[in-house]
């Protein structure tokens, strides 16, 4: 069923999207943004974890569930850096990181 | 070229494109729609490798809950029409720069080693199989990290509520 497509082609289509990542992570400076390469990131681990397991073991679920987890640590994630992003608006009016310069006004 | 062939290469260029598109998007709602088509191509991708409770999760969890919860809060922390200024030349130079190193090294290495297919017969993916082995303490079972997500994911949600509540003065 995944003939024509090898394992490597996969990675490196996980390859690709992390460092679309980290360029995003690099030059933005909105925080919300920030927050969209960092999913970007998890989101590429994800499909290599995946890709592993249905090549090399797939009489195993290993990458299957640690991706479940992944997702649920990703959610997690984005709930509290969403609400210290709100906190920080309250606080700077703004969510540019050059603005939020001080930990206690 | 099969058709599974065709659908993996239909995938990776949405994945490619938009995810460029969601990093480089001057309007912040823009990039948040990106984002969004790049998470439903994954969960397409999902779909191909016949993992389709973890194609779901993905459409439910990221496309659905996170993606809201992100255009939710750019709603309330920007105006939609303003557009960021552009990035100085020098600094996206040097991030492209890096971003293109690292991947043109992994690519390399990874096209150097030589990924031995496994030929063991594939699991079946049940629901019951998913939610046994997530609940059982045996050599196969996942419940020390499903406990740890559920304690993470209640210490998470106590704390962005306590983040985000309004001081009183």
């Amino acid at each position: 069923m995944t003939e024509g497509t090898p394992l490597t082609y996969f990675l490196i289509l996980g390859t690709i999207m992390f460092f679309i990542g980290i360029y995003g992570f690099l030059t933005r400076r909105n925080l919300i943004t920030i927050l969209m390469s960092v999913e970007l990131i998890l989101n590429s681990v994800n499909i290599n974890f995946v890709a592993f397991n249905k090549y090399l073991y797939p009489d195993k679920l290993q990458g299957h569930f640690f991706t479940l987890f992944i997702i649920a640590v990703a959610a997690a994630e984005a709930a509290v850096a969403i609400a210290i992003i709100i906190n920080i608006y309250r606080n700077f009016n703004s969510i540019n990181v050059e603005d939020a310069d001080e930990m206690k006004y | 070229m099969s058709g599974n062939q065709f659908m993996f290469y239909l995938f990776g260029a949405v994945i490619v494109i938009f995810s460029i598109l969601a990093v480089t998007s001057r309007k912040i709602l823009r990039a948040a729609v990106f984002l969004l088509f790049v998470l439903i191509a994954t969960s397409g991708l999902y779909f191909m490798l016949n993992y389709q409770f973890l194609a779901a999760v993905q459409l439910t969890l990221y496309a659905g809950g996170i993606v809201v919860l992100i255009i939710f809060s750019i709603l309330l922390t920007s105006h939609i029409s303003e557009k960021f200024e552009p990035i100085k030349p020098q600094k996206s130079i040097f991030s492209a720069l890096a971003a293109i190193i690292g991947a043109v090294l992994c690519i390399i290495t990874l096209l150097d080693y030589n990924f031995k297919a496994g030929n063991a017969i594939a699991a079946d993916l049940d629901m019951t199989v998913i939610g046994k082995a997530l609940l059982s303490y045996k050599y196969d079972g996942y419940i020390l990290p499903f406990e740890v997500i559920s304690i993470l994911l209640l210490a998470a949600m106590i704390a962005s509520i306590v983040i985000a509540k309004k001081i009183k003065k």
